[in-house]
């Protein structure tokens, strides 16, 4: 169970985000929105223990983060804006590498039938340059099928996929769930909730003091304007 | 809360997984291991052409022209060490490994100097004959250059992590890591020069193994805290 405490976060002497309370616990899928640079990516970073940039509480388990992280990344799957794969490299050889990485043990059957699960079946020793972006993200999704991490953190996974995939996508959320796993997750995608797992927290409702004197300064920057 | 059965597997099998991905990734693209070879071998071929063609003279030069070649080569193929990974977001995937840190990135280094310093030693011969260095200099150019490589790729990679974020930073790169190499090419060096000269030189190699025992011991921390902090 991941619990978020107190949570704000500073970046370029602009406040994203504060007081931000949440938790997330086995079996939820919760989606993070927000408009572009509401802190997002800051928030995902910050939880993966990427980014030391906060202050506030994260527990995981109920133990601070800080002490249990190893604990944390055995147990957590992150996947950012980038998908993390080697060009020069095969499907096969990237998905080897990132499982060991991520200390799970998957043998070669198990990574073909996780490309195969993402509809990559007989991309296997295809250069991953000769992938189109959409496909690049679908290796890297057959890494979340093969891992056994039980929280995902995947930052805007929807990019670049095609509108099957968001549906299959949101399928394998829903199975994780099923499963007693948990789903980080943001998009500016609206998710479909199927088994009423689905959670949503807007960023913006945790910045509303900026936002306010943003608003009265663009108030009166409208008003110069018309004088 | 429903625990996920873990298959355990130590810390060695994924740098053994690392090392082998960076080797497979070298011979796929070999300019990047092949580009400071060649810059190693032009460089030792200037020297003859813009000082003198002089047997005397060259052989005086030589311990120096090849580990200076030596050390801006590597600095050379430093730069795309942790870049190409921050590149792709590989680096994301490191830093979130329940394996140390350290341990990782010193298996990363390896492999840095395994296609670096490691073949700049291999070529090492053949520019110590272009130079004339005497011959009884050999065995200690040799074991210079292997102890000496890898606290250059060490060194190298701290400020490499250091400057992972900065567009263009070969020259900060440079910049910092320069100062470390400092000791090296003096030791080297010196142990080499002496060698010519018939003399023992087993003190330079002892304190160049400390160097690559610190390096080994400490660098790894250094690497791994500034990789943390860069890549927020």
């Amino acid at each position: 169970m991941l619990n978020v405490v107190q949570l704000s976060c500073e970046r370029d002497d602009r406040l994203l985000f504060s007081n931000l309370s949440f938790k997330l616990c086995s079996g939820e899928i919760l989606q993070i929105e927000g408009r572009n640079g509401a802190g997002k990516t800051s928030l995902l970073r910050i939880i993966a223990g990427l980014s030391s940039s906060y202050a506030g509480d994260l527990f995981w388990n109920s133990q601070p983060l800080a002490k249990v992280y190893a604990d944390f990344r055995l147990d957590c799957f992150f996947l950012g804006h980038k998908p993390g794969l080697k060009l020069d490299l095969t499907p096969l050889e990237n998905l080897a590498w990132r499982s060991r990485l991520a200390n799970t043990a998957v043998s070669r059957e198990g990574l073909l039938a996780a490309l195969h699960r993402v509809h990559l079946a007989g991309y296997e020793d295809i250069p991953c340059s000769h992938l189109s972006a959409g496909q690049l993200r679908r290796v890297a999704f057959a890494g979340l099928v093969a891992s056994q991490a039980s929280l995902w953190i995947l930052d805007e996974p929807f990019t670049a996929i095609d509108a099957e995939g968001v549906a299959w996508l949101e399928g394998l959320f829903d199975e994780h769930a099923s499963q007693g796993g948990m789903v980080l997750v943001t998009s500016h995608q609206s998710l479909s909730n199927l088994k009423g797992n689905l959670r949503k927290l807007r960023l913006e409702t945790f910045a509303a003091e900026a936002y306010i004197e943003e608003a009265v300064f663009e108030k009166r920057g409208a008003d110069n304007g018309q004088v | 809360m429903a625990r996920f059965e873990k298959t355990s597997m130590n810390g060695l099998s994924a740098c053994a997984a690392l090392i082998r991905r960076d080797l497979t990734l070298t011979f796929r693209s070999p300019g990047q291991a092949i580009n400071p070879m060649a810059f190693f071998l032009m460089v030792a071929t200037l020297f003859p052409l813009g000082i003198a063609p002089d047997r005397e003279v060259l052989s005086e030069l030589a311990a120096g022209v090849i580990w200076i070649a030596a050390l801006l080569a590597v600095l050379l193929s430093l730069d795309s060490l942790f870049k190409s990974d921050q590149d792709d977001g590989a680096l994301d995937q490191l830093l979130m490994s329940p394996h140390p840190l350290p341990l990782l990135v010193l298996a990363k280094v390896f492999t840095h100097w395994l296609t670096s310093g490691f073949c700049l030693t291999l070529m090492a011969p053949l520019l110590a004959i272009m130079l004339h260095l005497p011959a009884e200099a050999f065995s200690a150019l040799m074991v210079t250059l292997l102890l000496g490589t890898p606290v250059l790729s060490l060194a190298g990679a701290i400020g490499a992590a250091l400057t992972v974020k900065v567009q263009r930073g070969g020259v900060l790169l440079t910049l910092l890591s320069l100062p470390l190499y400092i000791p090296v090419l003096i030791f080297a060096t010196g142990a080499v020069n002496a060698a010519m000269q018939n003399m023992p030189y087993s003190g330079h190699i002892l304190w160049l193994s400390v160097f690559l025992l610190l390096g080994i011991c400490l660098a790894p921390l250094a690497i791994a805290g500034a990789l943390r902090v860069i890549n927020e």
